[in-house]
């Protein structure tokens, strides 16, 4: 797919997005030229009804009124632009090695791990980032850790088959770690490029199932120091303001986390929740998902992202 | 569930006690808290506003007592109001005359819905009925396969085609399997889909108006933020469904996507769907669940029984005494009765916010009041009014006198001491804080 149909399907699945968001925004900028009470009362309104919770909003609207003041703007554009940028300097940039599918690394396998609470899109998500990288031309081997739900194997077998890649599975056993620790054997055996370990999806509130994610990230590293090289939370689009709660227990959990792939983008939610964990978390959107297809999964660039948001 | 609104909620609370009367000013203030309170829960942000629009109404015409603060009764209205919003009562879910019953799930993919299938089809079970599962999630993978082991796990049959990709003939095959096998329900567990994928809305309405079902469950995720009452909407319109079920609730998500679809499509809530386990299911309270968001409901019972029990003119009779540094033992006497008809100690104590969660599960001495009042009653009218006069044989007396050890006289005496200090420190002497201080400090034991 060209880099402008890609474009363009981004551009689409935001559609819904724009129209409730950053079509407000556009239409509100239209209508008024003047940054004043009104203005900013309902901009806090198109801000909280996507997700950003009031804390950010505040922030975000708290600069706006400030810049305001200190810069000359005489225009709509300008106007937009100052939002525009408010909203862009908010989110992380990616500072991993791992930008594109094809990305080049001395580390292997470069192992990715994969966390969230239940229902969110993690296995979809494994399915659509292992068919990238296999479509890139990277050996995959995806980790089955997800012992816990029923039919959880089965769900991310048919995944690696669609993807072309293989699996380690071991359905007798509960025990997540002892599955990531036997991917990472194997790949390393096998000299794999990329490792994928799926995890079951588990409410960050529940402390034995966030100690068993820190064992099953420990004991990978018995194989390969310094891995997993990446760990990706997975948050739903329609999520709330819990998104960033999820975000802190399972940072915590895990001593960190390396981005952010956002799922469901093509529905009416608006992932606002990203911008406040950004705001105050800075964990990187990595990945969106903006679709059911296999290649549905888009690498997240911010600067394209609100381009699209912006476009009209 | 929802601890973190509680625990909000009481810090606003904490900023809003102890102010005078109810104005115009400080509902402003506490109702711009309270909007944050419900913004950080998720309240959906139309919903927040009319929710508010009538906290206010109805604040500004009450009465408040002196006995409680503004900021009491402004958190009372709005737990009277949640659960007017949430449904004042629960209703359970309908069967039709005709067997089989049909009930539908429908929702989001990854709300949850082929677990709660799973936990209806228990639940329903184990009340008599003879329920069978039918799978129509043909899209995800190995949906099928979730709901069979499921099935398993329950023993409750479940319908499914592996190879057939008509989700509706599937449905139907379902009904005629449940008739020859005297299956008296049968639950369809659909597929999750986006509300504005057409084709997929047009699929779910087709199995609805093909198997009129009894019952239509929309399940959503508790976690779920302002776009509830988007898909709520849509999957209303499209299929005007029974019931809510809220789903995910054992996590630390303050589920304000409950107050917000109930208020938007106002169909009652009748499941809360608390993990993974297949007995993991609760009726819905919409009192219960106010409550929790207001702390365990019990700032609200506590002024609901203050309101009660509390003697107002005793209360200013009281004020007016604090005000001139005249509380003494005759006053604490009183007040240790007012204590006392309104219920336990550890059932007042656990209506406080903040006090019951730090107090759950510990025992509360229950006879400390009376162990107080008998060593009050053994002092003579002049020692109640002026304790300074409690020499060592005085104390000897009142301890023989009240059947209590001499150094439960001098703890006794010593924390009247230090709250008769106390209250020379606070100047508004609002009925509610010295009660409240009075009832924390050490005097309670806890085994």
């Amino acid at each position: 797919m060209s880099f402008l149909d890609k474009f363009k399907r981004l551009k689409d699945s935001l559609v819904k997005t724009k129209d409730d968001l950053f079509g407000k925004v556009n239409r509100l900028v239209n209508a008024k030229r003047k940054i004043d009470d009104e203005f900013l009362e309902e901009l806090e309104a198109i801000f909280l009804s996507a997700d950003i919770g009031y804390d950010t909003t505040e922030v975000i609207i708290e600069n706006i009124k400030a810049r305001a003041k200190s810069d000359m703007y005489d225009s709509e554009e300008e106007l937009n632009e100052l939002i525009y940028s408010e909203i862009k300097s908010i989110f992380a940039e990616n500072l991993s090695e791992f930008k594109t599918y094809d990305f080049k690394t001395d580390k292997k396998p470069f192992v990715i791990m994969i966390v969230g609470v239940n229902g969110v899109g993690k296995t979809t998500s494994i399915g659509k980032l292992a068919y990238n990288f296999k479509n890139a031309g990277k050996s995959v081997l995806i980790g089955s850790a997800d012992t816990f739900r029923a039919a959880a194997n089965d769900q991310l077998e048919i995944w690696a088959k669609r993807a072309g890649v293989d699996i380690i599975q071991k359905p007798n056993t509960k025990d997540p770690a002892s599955v990531a620790f036997e991917t990472v054997k194997v790949a390393k055996e096998k000299n794999t490029d990329v490792v994928i370990i799926d995890t079951a999806g588990r409410l960050h509130n529940k402390t034995h199932l966030m100690d068993e994610l820190k064992k099953v990230k420990r004991v990978m590293q018995k194989i390969v120091q310094d891995v997993p090289n990446e760990i990706f939370l997975v948050i739903d689009a329609t999520t709330g303001q819990n998104g960033l709660n999820q975000a802190k227990e399972f940072s915590s959990a895990l001593e960190g986390l390396t981005g952010i792939i956002l799922t469901k983008l093509d529905g009416t939610a608006k992932g606002g929740i990203v911008i406040k964990i950004n705001n105050e978390m800075k964990i990187p959107v990595r990945f969106i998902g903006v679709g059911e297809q296999i290649d549905d999964l888009q690498i997240f660039d911010n600067d394209n992202f609100v381009k699209a948001l912006f476009e009209k | 569930m929802f601890e973190d609104i509680s625990s909000k909620l009481e810090t606003v609370l904490k900023k809003i006690k102890g102010q005078g009367k109810i104005t115009e000013r400080n509902i402003e203030e506490s109702l711009r808290e309270i909007r944050r309170v419900l913004f950080d829960a998720d309240v959906n942000y139309k919903v927040v506003n009319n929710f508010l629009e009538d906290v206010k109404k109805r604040s500004l015409g009450q009465n408040v007592l002196t006995s409680i603060t503004p900021g009491q009764l402004i958190v009372k209205i709005i737990n009277d109001e949640l659960i007017k919003l949430l449904g004042s009562e629960k209703i359970d879910i309908k069967f039709s005359n005709e067997i089989p019953s049909i009930i539908m799930i429908v929702g989001l993919q990854g709300s949850g819905k082929t677990t709660f299938s799973g936990k209806l089809a228990r639940l329903i079970k184990n009340k008599g009925r003879h329920p069978v599962l039918a799978a129509c999630d043909i899209y995800r993978p190995a949906a099928i396969e979730q709901l069979k082991i499921l099935g398993k796990q329950i023993e409750v049959p479940v319908y499914a085609e592996d190879e057939n990709k008509d989700a509706l003939a599937i449905a139907k095959n379902a009904i005629d399997y449940a008739k020859k096998n005297a299956r008296d329900t049968v639950i369809i567990d659909t597929a999750g889909r986006l509300a504005i994928d057409e084709e997929m809305m047009n699929e779910v309405q087709k199995i609805k108006t093909a198997v009129n079902p009894s019952e239509i469950l929309f399940v959503v995720d508790s976690m779920t933020g302002q776009d509830a009452v988007n898909t709520a909407k849509t999957f209303h319109d499209k299929l005007n469904f029974d019931g809510i079920v809220l789903t995910k609730l054992d996590g630390d998500t303050r589920g304000g996507a409950a107050l917000s679809i109930k208020a938007v499509v106002n169909v009652p809530i009748k499941f809360a769907s608390l993990g993974e386990k297949m007995e993991a299911l609760e009726p819905f309270y919409p009192d219960r669940m106010a409550g929790r968001i207001l702390g365990k409901g019990d700032i609200v019972s506590f002024v609901e029984k203050a309101q009660e029990e509390i003697d107002v003119k005793e209360a200013e009779k009281l004020e007016e005494k604090l005000k001139k540094n005249k509380f003494d033992f005759n006053d604490f006497l009183s007040q240790l009765k007012q204590i006392k008809n309104m219920g336990s100690l550890s059932s007042l104590v656990s209506m406080l916010p903040g006090v019951g969660n730090a107090l759950k599960g510990k025992d509360i001495d229950e006879k400390v009041l009376t162990r107080i009042e008998a060593v009050i009653l053994s002092m003579t009218y002049e020692e109640r009014e002026n304790p300074k006069v409690l020499n060592g044989s005085r104390r000897r007396r009142i301890a023989n006198g009240s059947g209590n050890p001499i150094q439960e006289v001098n703890r006794i005496i010593k924390q009247f001491e230090d709250m008769q200090k106390m209250m020379k420190n606070f100047n508004k002497g609002k009925m509610f804080n010295m009660m409240k201080k009075m009832n924390i400090p050490a005097n309670f034991k806890f085994n």
